[in-house]
């Protein structure tokens, strides 16, 4: 019913409005150093890959990289396993203190990470698993698992109950109804919400800044602890930007459908 | 849809949450609440100091101010972002490669780490190497975000709604998805106006979305650190310190741990209480929404 | 109001289409003023596209749509003039009742007076006016279902009120009660109104003029009883009545027809027709009865209480036979009797007609 005329030209400036600080970083990454402090240029004028070259060749810059897959690949495993019977529980079953139960939940998803920095530091240091990916990755589960709760709920209760009531009554045990039956048919709840916990233990800095120094020191702290070191060095700070970004949108590409919705955690 | 069965068995379900939530958030808490009612002389001696920490932080213009700083930056980027979030959602492509393309172009500032969003808007705001820097610069503008408290707003300010309309969009692209055709079409024969459309098919479609935005974008922006903290670091002066970047200061930075830990349960306690009032709402009207 | 022509009228919903991709078939027909139509026929046969292009919302690949003069094909839905009641109720949640009702007055600039006026007495007509201040949100399917109803007949100058299935979500008990309304409704306003359903009932019940449609072509246009009586196609045969017309292949010759080597006599001269020919008969009429008849065996006999159905089979076709009248009893025979004048002879699916003497 709007103008078409318009709907193109505020998607445009919008579009225009996200992409311009993106292609700003992307072009930095493809200067020198030189050209970056001396001359002020739109587009890159000595193409270089030397950045991307300096990181991928560097084992402190890409083991980053590495790390950081590596305690956001546990905690989204961790993160679906646990949520889902419980998300199970929360959309089929009345039982004591269960609204309660979600709420408090849902509070976690609440809390400032600032809040949980320090006692985390104190919990991990005391058992020992400082400096480890999975001390990072539970550490992520404090917001990831509330949110795949929430979100996989969602999805459970538009998948009427008469179905498990069917595979129950031709025998099916728990565990088989919920593998072969169940999981196939939330196969997408599962799906943006393995993308959510992905998405926000790969965003999350201060945490894993936090409790990682060297063995486990995520990309993000690799890249706010070089700035102090070594100065200024643009040119490879934006290409270690711009290789953060990649991760994320390939990961949108495969759920580009579902986005919307699961943005909406399961409730439109 | 039938309603759920009692039963309490179901708690099974739900333990191997509450024994990873038990570890990741009550232990720590603990530690903070121990923190917040008792003082150290460090090598874990601790006595007993009662609501002392609370009452010094509850006086404190510092932590007053921040808060202030806190609820301007949450308010204004509120009022900002919820309604060009609207906007945008009402006028995306509907379905089809465009449609597509604008959900993946719209969803990247959602999935770029906290610090890189930092890192790009500060090469960019930069006056010497910045695009919008220098963009100032040759309009003539007067703009240094590293040492006018005003331009350091306005960065951090337009950085929140380029990281974040997205999500306020996406969320109500999905709420305009789910009203049906027939909607439109009765708004047609009724001679609705686009406003009408708006305000009494569209906006009422929406509130359940919009409420969950208005939730997420309150807690997140209430507990932003890492942005701010990477762009301005708090500053110039302390014109930026926005309520966790203090605590991290304190905590950290200064080791008090004693206020640092009463300002936590606090500052905790007041999203919380928000984010109830919020959440009985939402589970109000979800039950509204069943026959 | 006016009267609705629609000229050789086709649609397709793929651009270049042949005849046999055609949504709906080439169609004329003129809805005449202050008559109350249903449009019938199973799902994906074409009705709920009929509708729309009455209504505006789809533009026909084919023909010319025509309000009373007015060539009204490129003018869109908001400018016709008409109301539309859905398959699921439509009503502004956030508004009241009688915000609901005002709501297509409001937007076309009426005087606050009238607007009250008309929408207390539409509200009175419907059963609304205890709940004019209620808001629309949290009210039962079938209110709803009247408010959108009442939405529709708030306009007294609205050229056609159009109803696409409009019973689907209500209790089976207020279906019968609505319907009921919607009837006296008519009487009272004399809108011309279109009620697009798939079930006959509801189709029989409401027009004086049924347009059977089956894959996108009119097959009948007619009365109730013409439909029931004198059903000018197989389909329209199957889909009205309970159970629907048998159909037997029958060789015919002038006045008699043959199952099976039996002479049944018919009431018209069809001469020698080609193709294939069945004879078709509704199962009420036919009789069963130990004298002259064509043979047959019983198959099975089902009670329904105030009737029995019995299934017979004839030369390899299987026919229902409706007896009146229900509880146990000896069948009065074994032999079927078809009175000549409710006999139908098809060729080629369609009735023909025969010479009377």
């Amino acid at each position: 019913m709007t103008n078409p005329h318009i709907r193109v030209l505020v998607m445009s400036l919008y579009l225009l409005f996200l992409m311009v600080p993106i292609y700003w970083l992307l072009a930095m990454s493809f200067k020198t150093n030189t050209e970056i402090v001396a001359g002020f240029t739109l587009f890159p004028r000595d193409f270089t890959l030397q950045n991307y070259v300096t990181i991928l060749t560097d084992p402190s810059w890409y083991m980053g990289y590495v790390n950081s897959l590596i305690y956001v690949v546990m905690n989204t495993v961790i993160s679906i396993t646990v949520a889902l019977p419980a998300a199970y529980a929360f959309s089929r079953y009345r039982f004591m203190g269960d609204k309660h139960l979600f709420f408090w939940l849902l509070s976690n998803r609440m809390a400032p990470p600032a809040v949980f920095a320090l006692p985390f530091f104190q919990l991990y240091s005391s058992v020992g698993l400082f400096d480890t990916h999975i001390a990072v990755a539970l550490a992520h589960c404090l917001f990831n698992v509330p949110l795949a709760v929430w979100i996989l709920e969602g999805f459970m209760r538009g998948v009427p109950r008469e179905i498990d009531e069917t595979a129950y009554v031709d025998g099916y045990s728990f565990g088989r109804f919920f593998i072969t039956i169940f999981a196939p048919l939330i196969a997408s709840g599962i799906g943006v919400a393995a993308f959510f916990c992905f998405m926000f233990s790969w965003v999350e800095l201060l945490l894993s800044r936090t409790l990682t120094a060297v063995d486990a020191k995520s990309i993000a702290a690799t890249m706010t602890r070089t700035v102090s070191a070594s100065g200024m060095d643009w040119g490879v700070l934006t290409a270690a930007g711009v290789l953060t970004i990649i991760p994320g949108a390939i990961v949108i590409y495969f759920v580009r459908n579902y986005i919307a919705k699961g943005f909406a955690l399961g409730r439109v | 849809m039938k309603g759920k069965i009692d039963n309490n068995r179901a708690w099974l379900l739900v333990l191997p949450v509450l024994a990873l939530v038990m570890f990741s958030a009550v232990i720590p808490l603990m530690t903070v609440v121990n923190y917040a009612f008792n003082d150290t002389f460090g090598n874990n001696q601790f006595f007993w100091n009662g609501w002392g920490w609370f009452e010094e932080m509850l006086q404190s213009e510092r932590l007053h101010a921040a808060l202030g700083r806190q609820l301007l930056f949450t308010g204004i980027i509120l009022l900002i972002e919820i309604p060009l979030g609207i906007v945008v959602a009402l006028n995306m492509p509907k379905k089809g490669f465009w449609a597509s393309l604008c959900l993946i172009l719209m969803a990247l500032p959602l999935l770029i780490p906290f610090n890189v969003v930092g890192t790009i808007w500060q090469i960019f705001s930069r006056v010497d190497i910045g695009l919008l820097g220098r963009a100032m610069a040759a309009l003539g503008i007067d703009y240094n975000y590293t040492s006018d408290p005003l331009d350091a707003w306005v960065t951090l300010i337009i950085m929140d709604v380029w990281h974040w309309t997205s999500l306020v969009a996406l969320l109500c692209y999905a709420g305009l998805q789910s009203i049906p055709g027939a909607y439109y079409q009765a708004a047609r024969i009724d001679q609705s106006s686009r406003w009408n459309v708006f305000r009494y098919i569209e906006l009422p479609k929406l509130s359940g979305v919009l409420s969950i935005a208005i939730l997420l974008r309150f807690i997140d922006s209430f507990m932003i650190y890492t942005e701010p903290f990477v762009v301005t670091g708090g500053g110039p002066g302390n014109a930026t310190t926005f309520l966790s970047i203090d605590l991290v200061k304190m905590a950290i930075g200064q080791f008090d741990l004693g206020p640092a830990a009463a300002f936590s349960l606090m500052y905790f306690l007041v999203i919380l209480l928000i984010s109830w009032v919020f959440y009985t709402v939402m589970v109000a009207r979800d039950g509204e929404g069943e026959p | 109001m006016a009267q609705i022509t629609l000229a050789n009228i086709a649609h397709s919903y793929a651009p270049a289409a042949s005849p046999s991709d055609l949504a709906l078939k080439e169609l004329n027909h003129t809805w005449q003023d202050g008559g109350a139509y249903a449009l019938l026929g199973p799902s994906g046969c074409g009705k709920t596209t009929l509708l729309n292009i009455i209504s505006g919302l789809i533009t026909p690949s084919r023909g010319r749509v025509l309000f009373g003069d007015q060539d009204v094909t490129d003018i869109p839905t908001e400018q016709r003039n008409i109301a539309q009641v859905f398959q699921f109720p439509v009503v502004y949640d956030t508004m009241t009742v009688f915000e609901n009702l005002a709501f297509p007055l409001r937007n076309r600039g009426g005087r606050r007076a009238e607007i009250r006026a008309r929408v207390e007495l539409v509200a009175r007509m419907i059963g609304l006016d205890d709940l004019l201040h209620r808001r629309a949100r949290g009210l039962n399917p079938d209110i709803k279902q009247k408010i959108s109803l009442g939405r529709g007949m708030v306009r007294e100058s609205v050229n056609a009120i159009l109803f696409d299935e409009p019973l689907t979500v209500i209790d089976p008990h207020m279906k019968w009660e609505l319907r009921t309304q919607l009837k006296s409704l008519h009487r009272e306003f004399g809108h011309t109104m279109i009620y697009v359903t798939h079930d006959q009932t509801e189709a029989l019940t409401f027009a004086d003029k049924v347009v059977m449609l089956h894959q996108g072509q009119v097959v009948q246009i007619g009365s109730p009883e013409a439909l029931f009586e004198r059903p000018e196609h197989s389909f329209v045969g199957h889909f009205i009545g309970s159970p629907g017309m048998n159909f037997i292949d029958a060789r015919v010759a002038g006045r008699s027809a043959f199952i099976a080597g039996c002479e049944i006599a018919l009431a018209q001269d069809y001469g020698i027709p080609s193709g294939h020919t069945q004879l078709g008969i509704r199962p009420e009429y036919i009789r069963l009865t130990d004298g002259d008849g064509l043979p047959a065996e019983i198959k099975g006999i089902e009670d329904v209480g105030h009737r029995r159905i019995v299934r017979a089979g004839v030369a390899g076709f299987d026919l229902n036979v409706v007896l009146p009248g229900g509880g146990g009893g000896e069948l009065p025979g074994a032999r079927l009797h078809f009175p000549p004048e409710h006999i139908g002879i098809y060729q080629d699916q369609w009735r023909i007609e025969g010479q009377s003497p």
